[in-house]
């Protein structure tokens, strides 16, 4: 029991982050970004890079992470889904544009760090050990802690900075914050840099425990859509509610169910229909979105 | 007029110019491409009509999935000629759209954009569940499609009989992408294409003056099921094995990206991206490792210059033949 909730824990941290970055893209552009999974990859790429490669320190490689990810996602927002959104008749013309960017970040993968698994030396040794009612390694419950301080400092950021507080207004209505004299598009690029260097922080703490390889951007994205449909779209709690609960779901189905095979997932995809059918707009949203 | 003879190039075109051009230049490995291109448009035009709807389906894979397992449980176990399967595995995928639509269509956007994009992970995971499916191992060694003939008369000819079976194919699936169309046509000029239009724009707006929303999207998800189901049935007839993996999330997407890259507001939008996509996919094969780098450049560039779609650019003489 104690063994289930610690690693729902474990893993409801660092889906909280993913579906952070995510829903944080969407409040702002309204833009379902395909892309996160492979986002999140890159940032594992790059810390592994510059931790595993060159032998940097762990918490620079993570910064280098974080600093790609963000000049990435600055520039996409500035290049291509600005002019994009300007120009289509239709918003949804932006999931057409972020699925290509997908492919190109799995390209670009592919052709710099190749097909292979990945791993780094981990970053510290050992395993906490309760009786042998709580095995959990050292490793793991840094990147926990991690993962939630670095939550923890998001909602800080968005609740009480002058860019959060920006970032908020555009979120609840883009041509109010407008009149309200907030410079919509910097604080667009602000945001979707934010949503990807989120993406590269997470890759970059996971690294050192799942190691990272190219085919886990596609099934990462879908996770990160399924919490995000959880919680409600482009609401914040809703998205570390939604991260919190899929991490809970997951870690006990996978302890109560394993021996009927692997059908976890298609149980937790099966009642997520239902409790949508119940409540579209998931937990925390609003109606429609 | 002009649609007219619009129609009858393009009949021409696939029925009698593409196959002499293929006996003439030996290239018989094209007739799968091109064969693949009528079905995924097929499945692709189903896609288009959730569009019309108003709402961005990603789940197109699931039922061309379900159609696949259909046409092939139906074939090898219960033992139905593969021609009567078509249609049964159109109408099951259609009557799970009916199923799972009514609570699913009241999403909107971007919560129906993910639930149908789950949807695909669904099935996938079903087909590796379910005893009947046979598992990750798939089904394998389907028969071809066998004879037809009504009053002694041969209307289809047995498959494995023929010393072509893939131009029979290519025949088959550009008879099934034309009916396709012109159905599509028909029904986007009708009263319910107009129901349609109505709701795309605003719902409520639609419910206030007397149309029954609820019905009209449950349809419209029922048909476009259905065209998803006839196109990976077909497909898993070609590939004689369906397996979990014969339609996945990548496949949803991609019927998705083919109505965008043709148009969203014209019916032969699907057929043109899809056709566009295949091909640019298949021409870049030559460029080996930077294959899959510069056909999402290519996609990126195309969305930065015609985020409407490519028959956004239309010719002027052209402007009533694509609505």
């Amino acid at each position: 029991m104690e063994q289930i909730l610690a690693n729902g824990i474990y893993l409801g941290a660092q889906y909280a982050m993913i579906a952070l970055g995510l829903t944080l893209i969407f409040a702002l552009m309204n833009v379902l970004n395909f892309a996160h999974g492979q986002m999140y990859v890159l940032g594992g790429f790059v810390t592994y890079t510059f931790y595993g490669q060159l032998g940097w320190p762990f918490v620079l490689a993570l910064l280098a992470s974080c600093i790609t990810l963000a000049v990435l996602g600055a520039l996409i927002e500035r290049f291509l889904f600005a002019p994009v959104i300007r120009r289509s008749s239709r918003e949804e013309s932006t999931m057409l544009l972020a699925a290509g960017l997908a492919f190109l970040f799995d390209a670009i993968i592919l052709l710099v760090f190749g097909e292979k698994q990945r791993g780094v030396p981990k970053i510290v040794d050992g395993v906490f050990n309760w009786d042998f009612r709580l095995i959990m390694p050292y490793d793991r419950i840094l990147i926990c802690v991690l993962a939630i301080l670095s939550i923890v400092s998001f909602i800080l950021f968005m609740q009480y900075s002058k860019t959060g507080r920006a970032l908020r207004a555009l979120a609840q209505d883009r041509t109010a914050a407008q009149l309200m004299g907030v410079n919509v598009d910097r604080y667009s690029m602000i945001g979707f840099a934010l949503g990807a260097m989120l993406a590269g922080l997470v890759g970059g703490l996971l690294v050192t425990i799942t190691g990272v390889n190219l085919g886990m951007g596609g099934p990462t994205s879908i996770k990160a859509f399924m919490m995000v449909m959880i919680g409600g779209a482009g609401v914040i709690s809703g998205a570390i509610a939604g991260g919190i609960i899929l991490g809970f779901l997951e870690a006990i189905g996978l302890a109560v169910l394993s021996q009927y095979g692997d059908i976890t997932y298609l149980l937790i995809f099966i009642s997520l229909m239902i409790f949508l059918a119940i409540r579209p707009q998931g937990l925390m949203g609003k109606p429609w979105g | 007029m002009i649609q007219w003879a619009g129609l009858v190039v393009f009949l021409l075109t696939i029925f009698v110019a593409v196959p002499g051009f293929v006996a003439a230049s030996g290239r018989s490995d094209l007739y799968y491409t091109l064969t693949s291109v009528a079905l995924l448009s097929i499945a692709s035009a189903g896609v288009w009509l959730t569009f019309y709807i108003g709402r961005i389906n990603i789940g197109q894979g699931a039922f061309a999935l379900i159609g696949a397992y259909v046409s092939a449980i139906l074939v090898t176990k219960v033992g139905i000629s593969f021609w009567l399967s078509l249609p049964l595995a159109g109408v099951f995928a259609a009557a799970v759209a009916v199923v799972i639509g009514l609570p699913i269509l009241r999403l909107r956007g971007v919560y129906f954009a993910m639930i149908s994009l789950v949807l695909t992970q669904v099935v996938t995971l079903t087909a590796l569940a379910l005893p009947v499916t046979n598992g990750a191992k798939g089904i394998t060694s389907i028969p071809l499609p066998g004879g037809v003939s009504i009053l002694g008369l041969t209307v289809i000819p047995d498959f494995a009989t023929l010393e072509n079976p893939r131009l029979a194919f290519y025949y088959t699936a550009c008879v099934l992408m034309v009916l396709t169309f012109a159905a599509m046509y028909r029904l986007v000029n009708s009263r319910l294409g107009h129901l349609c239009r109505s709701m795309q724009q605003n719902e409520e707006l639609a419910s206030s003056i007397g149309v029954n929303i609820s019905y009209v999207r449950v349809i419209v998800f029922a048909i476009s099921s259905f065209l998803g189901g006839i196109g990976g049935a077909m497909f898993g007839s070609i590939a004689q094995s369906v397996y979990p993996s014969s339609f996945q999330v990548a496949d949803s997407v991609n019927f998705m990206l083919n109505c965008f890259l043709g148009g969203l507001g014209y019916v032969f939008g699907p057929m043109l991206g899809t056709l566009v996509l295949y091909f640019g996919w298949d021409l870049l094969f030559e460029l080996g490792r930077f294959q899959l780098l510069a056909y999402s450049s290519m996609l990126i560039i195309l969305m930065l210059f015609l985020p409407n779609g490519l028959l956004s650019l239309r010719l002027p003489g052209k402007k009533e033949s694509d609505k």
